[in-house]
């Protein structure tokens, strides 16, 4: 076989080409990629995801209040928890609720559970088997046993958080407009303490593991959109802001960004009204709020050499695991402190009016709006989910990384393309309520 | 990777219809996705003391959200998630089962059209016009229904989502030739047995654990709420005489309704409970 030896031989060969991949493995839900090439150009890049749309929204019409926190949850069987929060958190605001500082904290502290089990996951379990070179976690145990082994150890500690307090870990039962059902005994929190402590220790291997991983040379200029609490790293609540000048309060998010339908997508594409696409995440977060992290992540992200202004999504890796170990310091302390509330919810007055929710998902921003009625039920609903708001940018990104790395041969370009989707940890069960990779040369 | 396996032999059937695959050496077992949410798989991932274990005993062959590596067909297990909700689902379960010896529909979209079905009491292009500006770009069934509507299921494991502990026991059972041990009684059983105060009695009455299925071990009661029926309707649910006992209460028809309509709503029972309550 003829090997071209640089990218203007290799195009003469292959005047067009089709990078394709029909079903993309490692991401929640069904999605895929096709990417045409003609001559030395990218022409079409399409992140398609067929994933089959379930009417969230819809049917969230009609239901009663106390019922919308369990219906959003089944969004997502990965970040149950987001939705359940900003779900709450949206509805709380049409009311005119606040909640006591304890149930704020002990919200906070299943929400750290769900970015410890859902970044676990995606680090070991769905990311680092493409730098490695493996298909898959299991085959990558057979050489790389005791991290594999301390991967499901660190999840199964975030997992334990979000059963204890919410009930199970798999759309969890205990959280509610107002509150809790029932508050955790502290002895129950406390049993975690040691564990904890544990994943702390894991977390910090982690960040090392990762930050030796190879990765791609590649960075662009991108626009990061994340919470910014004053006094916190993003988690439950804030302002959204961006590297970009943007500055607002989640009420005013619709009349900053949009949603776009494509004919190729059966989730909507989030974009910036005046600029675009944008990129929410964990490498958003990072970079708009790595002031907010705790010493000892700060020190870790140091160490691992990355810091404001890193701009390689394949990066976000490390980000991550850093950010995991942000979550285990956070629920230790929550957990330290924990005092049992007074009450277990806030007495609930239903209200005319709409209300506005965002939260950080593991994967991003997570934004809800609902309108009430005077009875509690909700008479219009609007979920934007983080995985259609990253979908512009990993379209750009496939764009871009394969123009810059037609040189590579056809097998490795495919193999990095599913790898700079992954990038995004995309969850596609969520966008639509949306993954597959397709390479087209015609 | 295609590994080729050089005996394969043919199940043998038990006096149940049970299928064992217990003389086959390693196993192969496939995990397949419709419309869903992803929960019910990724309680095979959360198996995090059980997994390694797992693995050396069957080889996980084909399971997209875990693993790039696809071995073909035909499988010894396929566990299938989620609802049929588009016109290709509705051909590539057919597939599916032609590649399977076993098929276990896992959670409440599989085994019950999920929360999605809700849109079978509604017209869906209402529903599509309420979402998608452009309306003709998206293809879908008028009914998310159950993958036992479309082809022969040889086990159904039902939960909004599964229990992980019950997954473990569907799949050794069928690895050992035996029938799953898995309760078919009602949650009332399961809140007796922990000692919980009846909710019904202690924290106001809308409580669905005499009508839905056992499996959770009784774990909204024990939070101090209600069941909300994850795990469907149990055997021979007496849900008139429920829905009787709530309006003398005080329950109104829509909240009745509203009820019904869960993450089952669609499975026999409770359809025709919720709808008996539809203006």
């Amino acid at each position: 076989m003829l090997i071209p030896r640089h990218s203007a031989e290799k195009a003469k060969h292959m005047k067009s080409k089709t990078i394709k991949v029909d079903y993309l493995a490692r991401v929640e839900g069904e999605g895929g990629i096709t990417v045409k090439v003609s001559g030395k150009k990218v022409t079409d890049v399409r992140f398609n995801i067929f994933e089959p749309p379930r009417f969230f929204e819809a049917f969230l019409r009609g239901r009663h209040y106390s019922e919308v926190p369990d219906i959003t949850a089944r969004i997502c069987g990965i970040c149950p928890v987001a939705y359940q929060m900003s779900s709450i958190q949206a509805i709380e605001n049409a009311f005119g609720i606040t909640v006591d500082e304890q149930l704020r904290l002990l919200r906070r502290l299943v929400y750290c559970g769900e970015w410890i089990e859902s970044h676990a996951l995606h680090i070991f379990m769905l990311h680092a088997p493409d730098f490695l070179g493996y298909a898959d976690a299991i085959q990558m145990a057979k050489d790389h046993g005791p991290i594999v082994q301390m991967a499901l150890k660190i999840k199964k500690v975030g997992n334990d958080i979000i059963n204890i307090v919410g009930g199970r870990e798999i759309h969890p039962i205990n959280i509610r407009v107002g509150g809790f059902y029932k508050l955790p005994l502290k002895s129950e929190l406390d049993s975690l303490k040691e564990r904890l402590a544990w994943a702390i220790e894991a977390s910090l291997q982690a960040v090392k593991f990762t930050s030796k991983l190879r990765f791609p040379d590649f960075e662009r200029p991108y626009e990061y959109v994340a919470l910014r609490h004053n006094k916190e790293y993003p988690i439950n609540e804030g302002k959204l802001i961006s590297n970009k000048g943007l500055n607002i309060d989640i009420n005013d998010y619709e009349n900053h960004f949009m949603e776009e339908h494509v004919s190729h997508s059966n989730a909507l594409h989030s974009i910036l009204k005046e600029r675009g696409a944008y990129f929410v995440g964990p490498l958003a977060r990072f970079n708009l709020n790595l002031d907010k992290l705790t010493p000892a992540a700060q020190e870790a992200a140091k160490a691992a050499g990355i810091g404001k202004g890193t701009n390689n999504p394949f990066k976000s890796i490390i980000v991550r695991a850093i950010e995991m170990l942000y979550a285990c310091e956070e629920a230790l302390r929550i957990i330290k402190d924990y005092e049992v509330p007074m009450k277990s919810a806030e007495e609930i007055k239903p209200k005319l009016g709409t209300g506005y929710g965002c939260s950080e998902a593991p994967r991003g921003i997570l934004y809800h709006r609902y309108r009430m009625n005077d009875r509690g039920i909700v008479q219009e609903a609007k979920i934007v989910p983080p995985t259609s708001q990253n979908q512009k940018m990993m379209e750009q990104d496939l764009r871009e990384y394969v123009q810059s790395h037609l040189n590579l041969s056809q097998e490795k370009l495919t193999w990095q393309c599913e790898q700079t989707i992954r990038n995004y940890d995309p969850c596609i069960s969520c966008a639509t309520h949306f993954l597959k990779l397709k390479f087209e040369n015609d | 990777m295609v590994r080729k396996r050089k005996v394969i032999k043919k199940p043998p059937r038990l006096k149940k219809k049970i299928y064992s695959v217990r003389n086959i050496r390693k196993p192969k077992l496939a995990v397949w996705k419709f419309s869903s949410c992803d929960g019910c798989q990724l309680s095979l991932l959360d198996c995090e003391d059980e997994l390694l274990t797992i693995t050396e005993h069957i080889e996980i062959a084909n399971f997209p959200e875990a693993s790039s590596a696809v071995t073909k067909g035909p499988y010894d297990i396929s566990l299938v998630e989620g609802s049929i909700t588009t016109p290709h689902d509705a051909e590539r379960i057919h597939q599916v089962r032609r590649q399977s010896k076993v098929l276990i529909s896992i959670g409440a979209c599989a085994t019950a059209g999920g929360i999605q079905a809700l849109r079978n009491f509604k017209d869906v292009k209402n529903f599509i016009s309420a979402i998608y500006a452009n309306p003709k770009y998206i293809e879908t069934l008028n009914k998310s229904t159950p993958i036992a509507d479309h082809v022969f299921v040889d086990f159904e494991l039902r939960g909004c989502p599964i229990s992980k502990y019950q997954l473990v026991e569907v799949i050794n059972a069928f690895l050992n030739g035996r029938k799953p041990n898995t309760p078919s009684y009602a949650v009332c059983v399961e809140c007796k047995r922990r000692f919980i105060t009846c909710g019904l009695i202690a924290h106001g009455p809308t409580c669905l654990g005499p009508v839905t299925q056992a499996g959770c071990n009784a774990l909204c009661p024990s939070y101090h709420r209600g069941c909300f029926g994850c795990f469907g309707p149990k055997e021979t649910p007496n849900t008139t005489a429920l829905s009787e006992y709530w309006k003398s209460l005080g329950v109104k028809e829509d909240e009745l309704m509203r009820l019904f309509r869960g993450f089952n709503a669609y499975s026999e029972a409770f359809r025709r409970e919720s709808e008996a309550h539809e203006k």
